[in-house]
């Protein structure tokens, strides 16, 4: 199944990994940063909804 | 139809943006991974650059995106400049992540590519010096966002900054063509059939093409929605700590 990339091997594969790698960490860190601020701004909205209560 | 004004509202862009991105995260993954597969595994090498072509399916879409990216902060900031709507500052302030992950992606396959292919990772060429100044520009727009305090002036300030940068951001697309004495070849994707890849190659390129205008549309859109929560969560601590 692997195609024989000959002695190019390294370059291609390496070109594919370090992309892949980018790829993941920018989707992961607008993730993870997006989970943070939907949970903080519930929070705030939480906290105003109670002091307007009282 | 709704005019575009009307995504200016916070409230409006966070209901559209929230109903389109689950399709364009699955587009997204979808043609990408189409694309990867079909250019690493079913396309033959090329006569000259061997494997290496396969690289092209990385280099090309992301180097694209690299440049578009920077286009499209130039028109949020210009929309911010004239029309004073956050939310268009805030997708150019969200954009530029994505498209310094780009500029990377680009800047990385091309150096391991050059090495096999031109004897070497790094060359002063016109187009790779103008796409290195590009992710400087990049690097100095996050920077500003994150040393100015105060949201308006830090948008006012690096929307000037992104009308300088768009100069290197041209550069880096035209650059092949204003000097001739550069090492890197021309456009891979042109109108003329004659200067374009080969179909064998072409096919899965546009479509790695279109899988990386997904992601990046998926990744501006969701993190224009979280600067925009960021943004209203700051303003309400800010009015309770008023009211205390």
């Amino acid at each position: 199944m692997m195609p024989d990339l000959g002695k190019y091997a390294d370059a291609v594969l390496s070109a594919y990994a370090v992309s892949i790698i980018f790829l993941i960490a920018i989707v992961a860190a607008s993730l993870i940063t997006g989970r943070k601020a939907r949970a903080a701004l519930e929070s705030v909205e939480a906290q105003e909804d109670q002091n307007d209560a009282h | 139809m709704a005019s575009l004004w009307e995504y200016a509202n916070p409230v409006k862009f966070l209901r559209t943006s929230e109903r389109v991105l689950p399709a364009l995260w699955i587009l997204s993954a979808a043609c990408l991974a189409v694309g990867l597969i079909w250019g690493f595994f079913f396309t033959p090498d090329d006569f000259r650059q061997g494997s290496t072509v396969k690289i092209i399916y990385l280099h090309v879409p992301s180097a694209l995106m690299a440049i578009n990216a920077w286009i499209m902060m130039l028109v949020a900031s210009l929309v911010w400049l004239v029309r004073r709507h956050h939310v268009s500052a805030l997708a150019a302030k969200a954009a530029a992540p994505v498209g310094v992950t780009m500029t990377l992606i680009a800047l990385g396959t091309g150096a391991i590519w050059g090495q096999p292919m031109w004897g070497t990772y790094w060359a002063w060429d016109p187009r790779l010096t103008s796409f290195l100044i590009l992710f400087l520009f990049y690097l100095g727009y996050m920077a500003l966002w994150a040393a100015i305090e105060d949201p308006d002036s830090a948008a006012d300030l690096t929307s000037v900054l992104c009308l300088v940068g768009s100069v290197f951001a041209l550069l880096s697309r035209y650059a092949v063509l204003f000097w001739n004495q550069g090492l890197h070849q021309g456009a891979s994707l042109s109108l003329d059939k004659e200067e374009n890849v080969a179909d064998v190659f072409y096919l899965p390129l546009l479509v790695c093409i279109a899988g990386f205008v997904f992601l990046f549309f998926a990744l501006v859109l969701y993190r224009t929605g979280t600067e925009i929560r960021v943004r209203r969560a700051r303003a309400l601590t800010l009015r309770a700590a008023r009211g205390a």
